[in-house]
């Protein structure tokens, strides 16, 4: 939020005496470095980033079959067809798409949840003034967050297999764990057949969207993908603790002592003034966690390969198994935007959500006085309003300040 | 227990607590109560270190476990036979070492990459005047927003295209500049004081030479933080190196393992062997962890400390 009006503000206090003369005559100068220095930069992420997205545009909307270049002459442009297959096709293409968006649906319902309240519920009690060895938990629950995907997921398909860990230990519980990676049972079905409803009914199977029937796009995640979920959120968690550990130290102490003198209990403070306060950290954790989600990809290519029957398929998997395994370069391309676009539709949508809410009048008296406090605690001042990734190595640098 | 019903209907929360603690002086009370309050959090918290840290302890111990063992007894701490075979296996008669040169390779590469190319963006960004710089920064932030596994294909395209798919330049440049690395060093260098460089021009160092000798000297802190970042995410990459690369001589740990994963090495769950192999490819990023663990949680969290 800040760094695009930093950039627009050269210099916040420039040296008195820097006269208009000299700095113009630097400046030509300058102009010939500032290219220089960034030029890697743009090549690199111009090539990597930009080129790519024009080219699989072209691609999206192409016939191209892998071979040989999607430039050179012998690829047709096909208007929109790729996409009309995957929306409208109502063949096996459709279905796929349907089936991944519904799996990766249903993770996001669960996984965004979950890791933002179990983030937020280890963070407050991490944060506890009277604990002690407050670095040792962190240190623990973090840990998960810095070891690689592969790795998790291969530790994950051990703890889960057929006769692994967990179910050894739900046996001793007395439960017949599943075999929770070949399970394709949605667990929405399951809950309801152990009501009694096995199959759906008929304004719900007779119709459907994208290729697969509103009953179906209802089953739940499969128990293989719960698993899946299970796991990310046992990865994020650590993460998103440490950005709520961070809001929270934003939260001065004052404000949290006049609430408790006004006599307000634990679960009242929580609720009425620091979750206020946690606003947007809670923006920023809900968002990351957002768009994280929608991007699983290397879960399901290292542990399940879409299956079992297609449930944890997810759109970021289709769009590499179409392109790379069935060499249908162009629908992979479309997959690929279409996911961009829901994944920028969800963000944005989010963003609106939480905006309308700051108005609320009565939240709003704590805000101004809460940040004046927390800006006052930062101290030592001078630093620009710097993003939170390097609020912890400004301090060490302010201090030279005073040499002039 | 006839009678009960009214009461225990209202008195179940505060029961619990006050029923016990309702004895002999009332200040004491609340002291009391905290202190119980504090053996909770940390059983609660103690609860989430077991679900957090025995799975990494398991695949350690199973390691080192026969295959039959590790099947039969998945949650023992202590093997009954104790074998390095999963780990003679992956050295000596899998690819193992391949992939760990690989992936030490690239990493190295990458960071070094990442530490110039970021800090030189990142510096002009912040403090050079140049034409363009508003236009360049926003298409930096628009770049940043394009979620990496819409990119999978088309990164593809452009390797191909290039000519570099399936070498080590593809597995490596790509990845050597990242906007959220340019963005550390942008804020960093904008909180250095500009005294200081004005001072290093007035005596007549070049744009390079201040950089080079004045103002990155000073941005250590920032630079070990991109470092490890950097470390960090491409010893852990696993999506590039799928589309960049096919042959097996340059899969990296997470794709070999991955592969072994899906039962690349033949028949049979052979656990230990998966577990130790995973286990390894922690020990790096685990050993970074440990010895920069302060720095890195704060470059996640921006943590100020009272």
């Amino acid at each position: 939020m800040s760094t695009a009006t930093t950039a627009r503000v050269p210099r916040p206090a420039p040296a008195p005496d820097g006269g208009r003369t000299r700095r113009s005559r630097i400046h030509g100068r300058e102009g010939a470095a500032g290219w220089t220095f960034i030029t890697p930069m743009v090549v690199i992420l111009g090539l990597f980033l930009a080129v790519p997205i024009l080219m699989a545009a072209w691609v999206s909307v192409s016939d191209w079959s892998g071979r040989g270049s999607p430039l050179s002459s012998e690829v047709d442009f096909v208007g929109l067809e790729n996409y009309r297959q995957l929306v409208a096709g109502g063949g096996l293409a459709t279905q796929d798409f349907g089936t991944a968006l519904r799996n990766n649906a249903w993770y996001v319902l669960l996984v965004v949840p979950l890791q933002t309240t179990l983030a937020l519920f280890l963070a407050v009690l991490v944060n506890r003034k009277v604990l002690r060895g407050r670095g040792a938990f962190r240190t623990a629950f973090y840990f998960p967050s810095v070891t690689s995907s592969v790795a998790i997921t291969v530790l994950f398909l051990f703890l889960f297999s057929a006769s692994g860990a967990v179910n050894r230990f739900v046996g001793f519980l007395g439960v017949d764990g599943p075999n929770w990676f070949a399970d394709a049972r949605g667990v929405v079905h399951l809950a309801l057949s152990a009501v009694g409803v096995d199959s759906g009914p008929a304004a719900l199977t007779g119709h459907g969207f994208l290729g697969i029937t509103w009953w179906e796009w209802l089953s739940g995640p499969s128990i293989a993908m719960s698993v899946l979920v299970l796991m990310a959120v046992f990865t994020t968690s650590g993460t998103f603790m440490l950005l709520f550990i961070a809001g929270l130290q934003q939260i001065s102490g004052d404000v949290e002592e006049a609430a408790m003198m006004d006599g307000a209990t634990a679960w009242q403070r929580f609720r009425l003034v620091t979750l206020p306060m946690l606003r947007p950290t809670l923006f920023t954790v809900l968002t990351l966690g957002l768009i994280g989600c929608w991007q699983v990809f290397d879960q399901v290519y290292t542990a399940t390969q879409g299956g079992p029957a297609k449930t944890t398929l997810t759109p970021a998997y289709l769009s590499y198994q179409a392109s790379f395994e069935q060499q249908d370069w162009g629908r992979g391309a479309a997959i690929a935007f279409v996911l961009f676009g829901i994944i920028v539709a969800f963000a944005a949508f989010q963003r609106w959500v939480l905006r309308e809410r700051t108005t609320v009048p009565r939240r709003r008296r704590f805000v101004p006085t809460g940040v004046a406090a927390a800006t006052s605690a930062r101290g030592a001042g001078g630093a620009p309003d710097s993003g939170a990734a390097v609020a912890a190595t400004d301090r060490r640098t302010t201090e030279p300040e005073e040499e002039r | 227990m006839t009678a009960a019903p009214t009461v225990a209907g209202t008195g179940d929360r505060a029961g619990a607590g006050a029923a016990s603690a309702r004895g002999p002086v009332r200040p004491d009370r609340s002291s009391r109560r905290r202190s119980r309050g504090t053996v909770v959090v940390y059983a609660i918290l103690l609860g989430f270190v077991v679900l957090y840290l025995y799975p990494f302890l398991v695949q350690v111990v199973t390691s080192f476990k026969t295959d039959t063992e590790a099947v039969a007894s998945p949650l023992s701490l202590v093997p009954q036979t104790w074998t390095t075979a999963a780990y003679e296996r992956l050295f000596l008669r899998s690819d193992f070492p391949l992939w760990f040169t690989n992936s030490v390779v690239v990493t190295v590469c990458v960071t070094l990459g990442r530490v110039f190319i970021d800090s030189l963006a990142g510096y002009a960004l912040a403090r050079l005047h140049f034409r363009g710089r508003g236009v360049v920064f926003a298409l930096l932030v628009a770049v940043m927003a394009v979620p990496g596994v819409v990119l999978l294909i088309p990164k593809f395209l452009v390797l191909n295209q290039l000519g570099i798919y399936d070498s080590y330049a593809g597995l490596i440049i790509p990845l050597l500049a990242d906007a959220a690395g340019i963005f550390i060093m942008k804020n960093f260098f904008e909180s250095i004081p500009r005294s200081v460089e004005e001072a290093a021009r007035i005596d007549g160092a070049g744009t390079f030479r201040t950089y080079w000798s004045i103002v990155l000297p000073m941005a250590t802190p920032a630079l070990v933080t991109l470092v490890i970042l950097s470390f960090q995410g491409s010893w852990n990459e696993l999506s590039h190196f799928i589309v960049a690369a096919q042959s097996p001589e340059l899969a990296t740990l997470t794709k070999g393992v991955a592969g072994l994963a899906a039962g690349g090495l033949g028949q049979g769950s052979q656990f230990p062997l998966k577990l130790g192999a995973a286990a390894l490819m922690t020990v790096p990023v685990a050993i970074l962890f440990f010895v920069f663990q302060r720095r890195i949680m704060n470059t996640v969290t921006g943590a100020v400390k009272e």
